[in-house]
This record gives C-alpha cells, structure tokens and sequence, in this order.
C-alpha cells in the first residue's frame, strides 16, 4: 500500500467518525404523536402533510447539516429557529424583509443574506402542503395545536422566564440545536 | 499500525482545535482610526470625545429607547435584549475582547441599532464617540 493510500485512507476514517457522532446527534425524535407513525410500505412522514390542515413543521425539523453563517448571524437576538419550522415561502418572506424584522432592524449585507435564504429555503418544512406561509411560527397550525390550553396552561406563558412564546428554549432545553423532544421539555414554575 | 492512525488523527484534531481559535482580523483602534479617516476632513471636526459618547449613549433617542435599554447604564456587564430578553455579551472591550475587532460587524450593528433606536443612521462622529467612550470603560 503506497503512502498516500495510507494517509487517504486515514483522513476517510477520522471523516466517517465525526460524520457517525453529527448524525446520532442530530437523529433525536421530535414528535410523540409520530412515533408510531410509518406503516409497511409508506414512505416515512408521509400522510402528515395534511395533518393540521396542511399546516405542519417538516421532519426532520433542522438537517443533519446545518450552515454556520445561519447559526451564527440568527442566533444574536433570539435561537437559531430551525428551518423545517415553517415552508420555504415564509423564509423568503422573513428573508426578504430583514430591515423591519418584527419592529427590529435585523438586516444583513447581500452575500450573507442570499446564502441564509438558500440554506433555510432548501430545509424548509417538507410537510406543508397548505398555500399559507405566516411570518411568525406561533401562527402555524401545528404550533398552535401542540402549545393549546390542554398541554400548557395559561401561566405558563405569563412566567417572567418565558416572556413571549418564541422564546422555545424557555422550556424545551436544547431548541438551539433544533431538539424539541419531549424527553427535553421542562417547564418553568 | 495504531500509530499511524493516531498521528493524522492528533494532526487533524489540533487543526480542528486551531481553526476555532478567534482569531480578530482587526483591534478597536484600527477600527476607530478607519472611522476617523472619513470624518478627518470634513470642517469643524476636532476629534472623538469619550464625554460625547458616554451621553449619547446613555441619552434617549427617538422610540424611547437607548444604548442602555440593551446593553444597560454598565457595558462592561451583561446586557439583555429588549424584546426577546436574550443575554447580550459586554459591550465594552475590558471585558470582552471580541468587541470592535471586525469592521463588518461593526457596521452591522451600528446600522441596525441606529435604526431602532434612533430612526436614523449614526455619522462617522457619534460612532466614533461612543467607540471612544466605551474605550475608556473598565472592567
């Protein structure tokens, strides 16, 4: 075997050991409810891209590979908000719109700001099949379905630590990396 | 063999460790001494005052906000976003060396916090002043 053979052979191994941990990370099951979900012959997910009226969060919520400028320049203000969160139309349209970001300027130079774009639109829910594309999360569907009356109560939301209801990591602990399994929910009070 | 997996492994790795290292491209002088060069010449410039900047930035603007609302009366401290109550690193360079150490973000922010804050843009002077007045905070 020649040395470089060796060496690329090296350099494979050590690849696929950081490729092995980045996956099992990132593979934490996000929904409860979907357990059980995929039956013999159906692709996985599908069927629940009519569940909350077409309005649902994609599966995967946040890719195996997520894009550092986006973690980096989304995460000043408020969590990196997964993509698989809302459809691609809502990313361009927040994208689009960083200069009155919510009743903040939020705006970026045009090179960082078209590969976010790219980076969101392409990760974007794969499961909404409805025409809408709110700006907000909490205006979605399946976020108001999952955040309702009968699984959280109502002071919750007025606890002084969770303030407004885009602050995720308020109870679900590790929302920064785009985990909201139920075994990481922990609600303040 | 083993050996000859550990050693490009340990290479990659420390690699790996020193690409994480922050590395700033530029100081706060540099910094400030680029802000300067485009206000030098205009008439009736005499110079960045730490005094201005300090009451700048603790004044209220339009929108009934200031520096303060985010960064607090202390930027050698923690601050706290407004809206989203994220906590916000030091401002002031004493205590946080990562401070006006790229021009790129300096602008970035400049531009959108004068817009919160403000309305408007800041001029060349007013963020000149308050480089300066942040300079002279200790931790």
């Amino acid at each position: 075997m020649s040395v470089h053979n060796q060496i690329f052979l090296q350099i494979f191994a050590v690849t696929l050991l950081a490729m092995g941990i980045t996956i099992s990370a990132a593979h934490a099951d996000d929904d409860r409810d979907e357990r059980y979900a995929d039956k013999p012959g159906e692709r996985y997910g599908e069927g629940y891209s009519s569940k909350y009226g077409g309005e649902n969060r994609g599966k995967p919520i946040q890719p195996v590979q997520t894009n550092a400028k986006f973690q980096q320049e989304c995460s000043s203000c408020h969590i990196a908000y997964a993509p698989g969160l809302l459809p691609a139309e809502s990313w361009r349209k927040i994208m689009a719109g960083l200069d009155k970001h919510f009743g903040s300027d939020a705006s970026l130079d045009a090179r960082d700001s078209r590969e976010i774009t790219d980076f969101l639109v392409s990760n974007a829910s794969t499961r909404w099949s409805a025409s809408t594309a709110p700006l907000r999360i909490t205006e979605s569907s399946w976020f108001r379905s999952k955040h309702d009356s009968h699984e959280i109560s109502p002071a919750v939301w007025k606890s002084p630590q969770v303030k407004s209801p885009a602050n995720c990591a308020a109870c679900h602990r590790t929302a920064e990396r785009g985990d909201f399994s139920e075994r990481n929910i922990k609600m303040p009070l | 063999m083993l050996r000859k997996f550990y050693a490009p492994g340990l290479a990659l790795m420390a690699v790996a460790g020193f690409a994480t290292q922050p590395a700033f491209a530029e100081t706060p002088d540099e910094i400030l001494a680029s802000i300067r060069k485009e206000v030098a010449g205009t008439s009736g410039f005499q110079g960045f005052s730490a005094a201005h900047g300090e009451s700048f930035f603790r004044a209220k603007h339009g929108n009934e906000l200031s520096c303060t609302s985010c960064h607090t009366e202390n930027p050698a401290g923690p601050g706290k976003h407004n809206k989203t109550g994220k906590t916000i690193k030091p401002l002031a360079p004493s205590a946080n060396a990562e401070r006006f150490t790229s021009r790129k973000k300096v602008d970035k922010w400049f531009k959108r916090n004068c817009n919160d804050v403000l309305d408007r843009v800041c001029t060349a002077q007013e963020q000149g002043d308050v480089i300066t007045y942040l300079l002279t905070v200790k931790n």
